[in-house]
């Protein structure tokens, strides 16, 4: 089983986000960078494959020099080669058809990516792979198994779960429950200094004409103060929530 | 410019998908519906909506859709992202549609990548507001876990847009809302479904228009009897955060945040909650917000309309007593 992480590079969830250049760039200074917490999921799931079921397991990230300590990091993990397109990631679509080419490339059973980066949040990348490669596609994945040629997943839906049968080649979009938090792996000393003697490349990127762009950003309104309601006076705050606020 | 105007009205109009779930048009279907109305008023065109398995689409037209594509097909009884997905493709093909607008659901979400590369769409999720201009095509959306929006233009010939939950809201209008039945072939893909598990009998966080929700200041799976309760006086669904979940409390599927679910309601109530960065990332897109916390320092009160500082164990049996009272008085 050949299986590809697709990685991510995200500022860290607790992240101040501001914005330079006009509001056109996110502000790195100051940010620490780590996996898209989906990926970090489903890069532990694979690990598990790897261990249990002899799988192979690459990871890959669309993106300029700035990516590879998170690719490293991916590595000291568990994975055992990292590939970096190199261009800069600017539309789901586009990171969406590098990612296809490098699936094709290299024959991929499985893709493993996230149900959405916490960044850019499109939710879009594993299901545009997965058109984009002819390869089955599910999303919010809360558990793989393989079986052979089989594929037995659970799927998140509204107010419940889904279990499927497929089979390769698959791309899901992974997150929490696919492994349990307590699963997830920090990396070892070994771990660190093997990463540095695995296979790293850097792939140029294929043609692609952004299909949306970023314009700009901005930030929600700075909020009001709260209203604060004393605890023996609760009748108030039913009478906020009715009159002021008109929400129940 | 009249001139142009005209020539689009006649080659294009703006398609929606209208998912229905027991005969119930969603009322996230009923938000994307709004919003179509909308684009298609800038464009000078006009609404098509495409159902599956929706019996009376009659509804539509309260909400501007000025003609109903409908399919009505057994085998359509599961959702699989790849058909569904194939089938508003076609639908958008027929109509000659520039712009197609989904919702964010589960569903939704999961088949919009999917009909993006179908129609060589650019593809812009999380849309909160009309556009803000249509030549080039740009629009409001969030990002960064909801720490920010971003103006993205989308620049291709025909456009996808995933309106998220609660934030066009429903506008009112009047249209004809024609059906026509609507036949389309029906690929078949490689998922096949086994079993579907849910429980019918609770509001879904996805679909509520409020959310209580539970933190560790609760102490253990043993006091969610009062979170229970305020959520059944209030017809809401219940919800925890990160660590509640971890810790075998709650099951997953409660987790709300950056990264479990996200809420977008019309009322969050957090009971012993701090309000974490990575918890208020997936609750802010809710309009209000109401913290009850014993530490007046819990950064949640920086994030909350209303607060309550006190021991949630008084306070919460305390304000369900008052709202049963006001229910009485309704
Ligand atoms: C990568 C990453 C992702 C994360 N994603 C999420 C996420 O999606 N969702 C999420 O929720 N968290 C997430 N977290 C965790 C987050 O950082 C916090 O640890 C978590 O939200 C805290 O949960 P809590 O507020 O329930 O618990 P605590 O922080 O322990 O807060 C408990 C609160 O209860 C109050 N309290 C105590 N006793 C009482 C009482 N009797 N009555 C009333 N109040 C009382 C306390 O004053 C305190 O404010 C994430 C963390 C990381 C690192
Ligand atoms: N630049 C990138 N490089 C590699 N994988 C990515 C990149 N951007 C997004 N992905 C993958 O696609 C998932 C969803 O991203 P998004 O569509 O941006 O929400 C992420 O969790 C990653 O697995």
């Amino acid at each position: 089983m050949k299986i590809l992480v697709c990685i991510s590079h995200v500022p860290d969830t607790t992240s101040k986000i501001n914005f330079t250049d006009d509001d056109s760039k996110f502000d790195t200074n100051g940010v620490q960078f780590v996996i898209n917490p989906n990926d970090e999921f489903g890069l532990t799931r694979a690990m598990w494959f790897k261990e249990k079921q002899a799988a192979s397991v690459d990871v890959v990230s669309v993106g300029g020099a700035e990516v590879e300590p998170t690719l490293r990091k991916a590595l000291a993990i568990g994975a055992d080669a990292a590939i970096r397109v190199n261009t800069v990631a600017t539309d789901g679509f586009t990171v969406a058809k590098q990612l296809a080419k490098v699936v094709e490339d290299g024959a991929y059973d499985l893709v493993i990516a996230g149900r959405e980066s916490i960044d850019y949040n499109g939710g879009m990348v594993p299901g545009m792979i997965a058109a984009l490669t002819n390869a089955n596609f599910i999303n919010n994945c809360i558990s793989l198994e393989v079986d052979g040629s089989n594929v037995k997943a659970v799927r998140e839906i509204d107010g419940g779960k889904e279990t499927v049968n497929t089979a390769f080649p698959l791309v899901i979009g992974g997150q929490k429950g696919i492994v349990e938090e307590s699963d997830l792996r920090i990396p070892n000393m070994r771990g660190i200094m093997m990463a540095r003697k695995k296979p790293f490349t850097v792939v140029d990127p294929v043609d692609s004409n952004a299909e949306t762009a970023s314009i700009s950003f901005e930030k929600p309104e700075a909020k009001g103060a709260v209203t604060l309601v004393s605890p023996d006076n609760l009748e108030e705050l039913v009478n906020l929530l009715h009159n002021e606020a008109k929400v129940i | 410019m009249v001139l142009e105007i005209q020539n689009i009205k006649e080659i294009m109009s703006v398609l929606v998908y209208t998912e229905s779930e027991n005969q119930k048009f969603k009322k996230v279907a009923l938000e994307a519906a709004s919003y179509a109305k909308a684009v298609a008023d800038q464009l000078g065109t006009t609404v098509t909506a495409i159902t599956i398995n929706a019996n009376d689409t009659s509804e539509l037209g309260n909400y501007g859709i000025d003609k109903v594509l409908q399919v009505s097909n057994s085998q359509l009884e599961n959702f699989n992202a790849n058909t569904y997905a194939d089938i508003i493709k076609q639908a958008a093909e027929k109509e000659n549609a520039k712009v197609v607008i989904v919702s964010s659901s589960i569903n939704s979400k999961y088949l919009a990548p999917l009909l993006a590369v179908g129609l060589n769409a650019g593809y812009a999720s999380n849309v909160v507001d009309a556009p803000t201009n249509t030549s080039p095509f740009t629009v409001k959306r969030t990002a960064f876990s909801n720490k920010a929006f971003e103006m993205c233009q989308i620049n291709t010939d025909v456009k996808l847009i995933g309106v998220s939950k609660n934030s066009f809201g429903l506008v009112e209008s009047n249209a004809n809302a024609s059906a026509e039945e609507f036949s389309p072939s029906i690929p078949v893909f490689g998922i096949t479904v086994e079993s579907v598990d849910t429980t019918t009998d609770k509001v879904t966080i996805a679909d509520a228009e409020i959310v209580v929700s539970g933190g560790r200041g609760l102490k253990g799976p043993e006091n969610w009897g009062m979170i229970e309760e305020l959520a059944e006086v209030l017809g809401a669904a219940t919800a925890c955060s990160k660590p509640v979940s971890d810790l075998g409390w709650r099951p997953h599927s409660e987790h709300v945040g950056q990264t479990g679910k996200p809420v977008a309601a019309n009322l969050y109530i957090a009971i012993g909650i701090s309000g974490a960065i990575q918890h208020l990332a997936g609750i802010n897109a809710s309009k209000v917000k109401v913290v009850i916390n014993t530490d007046p320092e819990a950064p949640f009160f920086k994030a909350a309309d209303y607060g309550v500082v006190g021991d949630a164990f008084e306070v919460v049996p305390k304000f369900i007593e008052k709202l049963k009272e006001f229910k009485a008085q309704q």
